[in-house]
């Protein structure tokens, strides 16, 4: 039986405490990093970030990308999500393929680039 | 393409002959299991966008249900409202195997069964955008699950996939030219030694050939002599 933790600002995760997850509030990013590498070895399955801490936690998030537990996902916060997501998926699909043949940069070359890969 | 460092010897030509069959048909398997995640990760990838720009929506939805909500509540209340959740959720992890890639599947409990009963307050002291929020978050919640386990699968597959493609680079491109390189020079090296033996044996051959043929002339030469002083 594993836990689902929340970690961010205050506000971005009040509501998930209301599901039941274990949120841990942060105010700086120094702390969500020692929150992160404190909890990721106590029994959690999922540790869900808020991507304002995400920017700057790179090579600590990264630790945890090959490990099959923890799963670190970055979410967007309060103030709306920078792509940190998304650019995750996209480095994936880079180191896995070589190009990044899914998402093709623009939006416009979406569909070409689905449609050379089909 | 240098070639291995080896004796060249029909016990090494052999071995070298069974190295490269292995790594022949185990290239041919690791460009099949490189192809097969492959298209399992695209397919992944493909959903895992999709599944993000959805829940990114959907959560970015709660997040401004939850600021209308402190807007109208003040923040001690929002927090008293929320401080002990009613239900708790933990998650059960199973193991998937894909290509020999252990990847974790997510099972979500709740120790409540009820929906309706996820409101951790009392209705009376707080604001009905509250309620909203938490439902829409509790309605996001199985998709965020479900990207976290995507994503996982992604990551790992993506490092899989990186891991055969080397395998599959290093065997085409430096092990097996490598071992076919040092077959080549072994069996040249063996066929010069057998033709320089057998030249060797024909010119002994001659050489022994010419001394008996000496021999006898030198030997018919004496009987001739014997016969003309009788």
């Amino acid at each position: 039986m594993y836990k689902i933790a929340v970690i961010g600002g205050r506000e971005s995760i009040l509501g998930f405490k209301a599901l039941g997850l274990e949120v841990f509030p942060c105010l700086s990013c120094e702390e969500a990093r020692e929150t992160l590498h404190r909890i990721a070895g106590e029994g959690y399955g999922i540790i869900y970030l808020t991507e304002g801490f995400c920017r700057d936690m790179e090579e600590d998030i990264a630790r945890y990308r090959y490990m099959r537990i923890p799963a670190v996902i970055p979410i967007p916060g309060m103030h709306g999500s920078f792509g940190i997501g998304m650019t995750n998926v996209k480095r994936c699909v880079e180191c896995a393929v070589g190009a990044d043949i899914l998402f093709g940069g623009q939006p416009a070359e979406n569909k070409n680039g689905e449609s050379e890969v089909t | 393409m240098t070639r291995l460092n080896v004796n060249p010897t029909r016990m090494v030509l052999s071995s070298l002959k069974k190295r490269l069959r292995v790594a022949v048909h185990g290239h041919k398997l690791m460009k099949d299991k490189r192809d097969e995640l492959m298209k399992r990760f695209l397919e992944l990838a493909r959903e895992n966008r999709i599944l993000r720009e959805t829940v990114e929506k959907q959560l970015m939805e709660v997040h401004s249900s939850f600021t209308i909500a402190s807007a109208v509540m003040s923040s001690q209340m929002l927090e008293q409202a929320l401080m002990y959740p009613k239900q708790r959720v933990s998650v059960e992890v199973e193991n998937k195997n894909v290509m020999s890639v252990n990847v974790p599947v997510f099972r979500f409990t709740t120790d409540t069964d009820d929906e309706s009963n996820l409101y951790p307050y009392g209705f009376a002291s707080t604001s009905g955008e509250l309620d909203v929020a938490i439902a829409k978050l509790a309605e996001a919640f199985p998709n965020l699950l479900k990207l976290a386990a995507i994503e996982k699968e992604g990551s790992l597959l993506s490092d899989e996939i990186e891991k055969c493609r080397r395998r599959v680079n290093a065997l085409e491109y430096v092990i097996i030219p490598r071992l076919q390189e040092t077959i080549r020079y072994i069996v040249m090296k063996l066929d010069e030694n057998e033709r320089g033996s057998q030249i060797r044996l024909m010119k002994v051959k001659d050489m022994m050939v010419k001394k008996a043929i000496e021999e006898r002339i030198r030997m018919d030469e004496e009987q001739l002599a014997e016969s003309r002083s009788d």
